[in-house]
């Protein structure tokens, strides 16, 4: 029996994808081992809104915790972003964690009309604002703290989760790149003198039934990466015994929650998931 | 397949073995003649020996059959050379490795090319590998494709052979009257040896080298270490001073152009990894075919997934052993079986435990004398002790019973000081509502507490200063609806919710400094046995010491005026050990730098503090701090040996082997142990 508690992404980012699939992919998740249902978040794509998705899986999920991983803090002004997450938190009775980053493309901020160059202090004025202003903000619907993530890679990015956060959300790959920056947040949620343990969330990709359609959805998904795109695809798990690798993997670096996303819109894939993790 | 190879160095001809081997169809192509080479002898590891074996026995056997090898590290310093055995050494000259290397290609049927001018190279292939070393010229022609950088790292140095047959790999370290120049040297056949030569640029400038022919650097090298060559003598082969240069790159392939070896990254010579790593690249790259033959681009992604972070480890270590030669001019007063346990552990990958299980005499003969001299006697041969982290320390007068110290509302069990956690010298000087104020029957308790579990107490003093009035959970710095007013150097917020602070008058300056003398005072009925004042972090007293918070333009923009009245206000009321808990750099642009912090710590050690607990970041809450294991274990070293203050030290030791080499190879004095939680200790 794993302690590492696992996730499945909603397949909100892989275009074409439709809302009665989206809906029914919710439903199953909330039928089968998964802990959480997790979104991605992507302005300039072919992709749901995250928040948006999250309220379409709320209104027909009851037991499984929902999950934005990442969303793009700076994007949204800091009261639109605390609505937002205020709203799925409602509509959910309280299974949302807001997992917030400043996400890595350019393209996204110029669309929104939001400075990039300043992306780090907006996103940490925005968690000082959900930690604090918020309550006496107005905005509601009044909710308990709601549990918050962060993610990032720099060194400002762990001070930011240690001061902020309840816990860090990992970008992905192998279970050793998760283990080296599950000691960084480790490390700063002490230098920030904070009590416990942060909670450490981790992600991966899967596609079974078309691997190669998989494949390449990320490396359209993260064509912005340049070269990267390539390791990330490589990274795609493709197999039963690919899958229960990583997630012993992750779970021997301390991760607590664990999203698999999908790269293949498709149901088969969600049921093979469920299959191998129970 | 047909590839075509820029470079024939060890990298270059070792793949085209390899692709060869498996059947491609490849051509090396290098600008130099074949027996052109530079530098002497190249080392390897036990570990890439086995990589070597299984990658072509052939050459495999040829390179170790004319194997120099030994097991020893000689250390000369001061008068004595001390020996560490245990280790696995092995080295061949370039030149004849090269040799084997190009055999094996002939006989392979590679096609060989060599004095061709590379500004031509233009090949039609499937895949052309750059082997063109550090400078590499296909690279430079993408470097925004592969982010490259390339900049000088640590010293200047010059390679030198020598006829001189040493047997170990030998550090000689030789004071001058310029500064400290230091040898890495190594056998490499049955006739010669490397001799590296490496100074910092500014002695390397005030000897005069930089405008020194090569026959008088020669000249003054070999005069300089005249007692170690004997009769021996140095060799040139354009051996002139260079800056080491560190090369790194995001991606290692463009298309079908990949990079391996130097041409991908370097790492310092001091470690000596270069072609072990650079040989390694070449069986990744061979390996990452069989997985995928048909497929280049996914076979370049293979072998970047598999190299990049061990490379990456290498460079990190690689950095940290040239930034360790960079000051080592500084560790000049450690006695030596200290100055040789800090050298061995230079760069983090040899532990206090990975020597132990190398050399368990040397370490032997460590341990007891760090026990004996931890109370002042020498050690005695024979003689036996615990490891480092159990030894006592002698510090203001008090003796904590080891070197363990665990903070907050931790487990006291096994440290030998206890610290609390941020105690408020008033009201006003709290974090958070919830935060202790200094009173005798909270102090009676935490004393109680920590005497139980046979360690010292210390009391963590301090006002909370512009980072006070927060919310005692969810988060730390988030401002309080109705919070107190707040205080500091200068009126700056900490954080864009933060109240701006009032800044100190006169009178908040007296009396905020009777509230720590009066705390003291407290604190001694108490039985406390050590204060540690916070002076870091952005708190109260830190503010006034960094230009990014105290903006004063009276008498007290001075940064130490008023944090040193302080001290000497408590410091005359407490007879006991005196700790601070200072910040020695901000890590933030235009703020405190390290030899402004370590400077600090020198100005509180000459008004008697101590011990300083060496602290980093958090003067503002954008700082950007580099986590890792032991972030702060080269501050702390810094501050010891360059101020020569005894040193507490966290910065995420969850280990007793880390607290035993920072403490063994004198960085610390004390650590912070911070193991995490595990599912071996089920909560009760």
């Amino acid at each position: 029996m794993l302690w590492v508690k696992v996730g499945i992404g909603l397949p909100n980012t892989i275009p074409g994808m439709s809302g009665a699939l989206l809906v029914e992919w919710a439903r199953r998740a909330d039928a089968g081992p998964f802990s959480t249902i997790g979104v991605l978040d992507r302005l300039v794509y072919d992709s749901i809104e995250p928040f948006a998705a999250l309220s379409a899986a709320a209104a027909v999920t009851t037991r499984v915790d929902l999950a934005t991983m990442i969303a793009i803090g700076p994007l949204r002004s800091p009261a639109m972003l605390a609505k937002q997450a205020l709203s799925v938190d409602a509509l959910s009775d309280g299974r949302l964690t807001l997992g917030l980053a400043v996400g890595a493309r350019r393209d996204d901020y110029r669309a929104a009309g939001v400075d990039h160059r300043t992306r780090g202090a907006r996103l940490s004025e925005q968690l000082a604002y959900l930690r604090g202003e918020l309550d006496s903000s107005g905005v509601g619907p009044s909710r308990p703290d709601i549990d918050l993530l962060v993610g990032g890679a720099s060194g400002a990015a762990f001070a930011r989760m240690a001061r902020y956060a309840d816990g860090y959300a990992h970008g992905g790959g192998p279970p050793r790149a998760f283990g080296s920056a599950a000691t960084r947040a480790r490390a700063a949620w002490r230098d920030l003198e904070r009590p416990c343990e942060p909670k450490l969330w981790g992600q991966g990709y899967f596609a079974f039934g078309d691997p190669a359609r998989g494949s390449d959805y990320l490396r359209d998904y993260y064509a912005f990466t340049g070269p990267f795109a390539e390791q990330i695809a490589a990274g795609n798990l493709t197999s039963a015994r690919a899958v229960r690798d990583f997630v012993r993997g992750y779970e021997a670096e301390g991760c607590d929650e664990l999203i698999l996303f999908p790269t293949v819109a498709a149901l088969s894939d969600l049921d093979t998931l469920a299959e191998v993790l129970s | 397949m047909r590839v075509s190879v820029l470079g024939a160095g060890p990298s270059g001809l070792y793949l085209a073995v390899l692709l060869r081997k498996a059947g491609h169809e490849v051509s090396v192509v290098e600008r130099n003649a074949p027996d052109a080479t530079f530098g002497w002898g190249v080392v390897f590891s036990e570990e890439t020996l086995g990589a070597l074996r299984d990658a072509d026995y052939q050459t495999y056997l040829e390179i170790t059959d004319s194997f120099a090898r030994w097991t020893s590290i000689d250390i000369r310093y001061r008068d004595v050379t001390l020996r560490s055995g245990g280790h696995t050494f092995s080295a061949i000259r370039r030149t004849h490795l090269l040799d084997i290397l190009q055999r094996r290609c002939r006989e392979l049927g590679v096609a060989l090319t060599f004095h061709h001018e590379v500004d031509e190279f233009a090949p039609d292939a499937d895949l052309v590998v750059a082997a063109d070393g550090a400078n590499s010229l296909l690279r430079r022609g993408f470097v925004k494709e592969f982010g490259s950088s390339s900049a000088p790292q640590g010293c200047k140095y010059v390679w030198f052979g020598t006829d001189l047959v040493l047997d170990a790999f030998t550090f000689v370290f030789r004071q001058t009257e310029h500064g400290l120049f230091q040898v890495h040297a190594y056998p490499f056949d049955e006739h010669t040896s490397t001799w590296i030569v490496e100074t910092t640029e500014a002695t390397w400038r005030r000897a005069g080298l930089d405008t020194m022919s090569e026959e008088e650097s020669i000249a003054f090298c070999s005069a300089l270490f005249a007692d170690d060559l004997g009769t021996h003598k140095l060799m040139s082969n354009r051996s002139v001073w260079l800056d080491f240069p560190l090369v790194r790159n995001e991606s290692w392939h463009h298309g079908n152009l990949v990079l391996i070896g130097d041409a991908a990254h370097t790492a310092h010579f001091s470690i000596g990894s270069g072609t072990k790593l650079a040989m390694e690249d070449a069986i990744a790259l061979a390996n990452s075919f069989v997985r995928h033959p048909s497929d280049v681009e996914q076979a370049l992604v293979d072998y970047e997934l598999a190299r990049q972070p061990v490379v990456e480890r290498f460079q990190q270590a690689a950095g940290d052993s040239a930034a360790y030669f960079g000051r080592v001019g500084n560790y000049l007063g450690l006695e030596p079986i200290q100055f040789a346990a800090n050298l061995l552990t230079r760069s983090g990958r040899i532990s206090h435990a990975n020597l132990t299980q190398r050399d368990p005499h040397f370490m032997r003969v460590l341990d007891s004398w760090f026990a004996a001299d931890a109370v002042g006697a020498a050690a005695l041969p024979g003689a036996v002790a615990p490891p480092p982290m159990f030894a006592p320390l002698r510090v203001g007068g008090a003796t904590v019973p080891n070197r363990v110290v665990r903070a907050g509302d931790t487990a006291p069990a096994g440290a030998g000081l206890v610290l609390t956690g941020f105690v408020a010298v008033s009201d006003d000087g709290r974090t958070t509502p919830e935060c202790p104020v200094m009173d005798d029957s909270w102090a009676v308790r935490q004393h109680h507490r920590a005497h139980e579990a046979g360690a010292l107490l210390g009391v963590r003093l301090g006002h909370a200063g512009r980072r006070g009035a927060t919310r005692a959970t969810g988060g730390v710095d988030v401002p309080l609806r109705d919070g107190w007013p707040l205080l500091s150097a200068s009126p700056l917020r900490y954080t864009p919710f933060s109240a701006v602070p009032a800044e100190l008058s006169a009178a908040d300056m007296d009396r905020v400094r009777d509230d720590f003398v009066a705390a003291a005072g407290r604190a001694l009925s108490a039985g406390v046995d050590a204060l540690e004042l916070d002076l870091a972090d952005g708190y109260l007293l830190a503010s006034f010491l960094s230009p990014l918070t105290n903006r004063r333009t009276d008498s007290y923009a001075e940064p130490l005026r008023y944090p040193l009245s302080v001290v000497d206000a408590v410091r005359a009321v407490w007879p006991r050990l005196l700790a601070v808990r200072l910040t020695v750099t901000d890590w933030a642009r235009g703020g405190l730098t390290v030899e402004q912090g370590v400077e600090h710590a020198r100005a509180m050690a000459g008004h008697g503090v101590d011990l300083v607990h060496v602290r980093a970041g958090h003067t503002t809450a954008t700082s950007r701090p580099e986590y890792r294991r032991g972030y702060l274990t080269t501050l702390s070293d810094r501050v010891r040996n360059e101020a020569g203050v005894p040193t507490l030290v966290g910065g995420y030791l969850t280990t007793p082997d880390e607290v035993n080499t920072v403490v063994a190879a004198g960085r610390a004095d004390l650590c912070l142990f911070e193991p995490p939680p595990t599912p071996l200790e089920v909560p009760r």
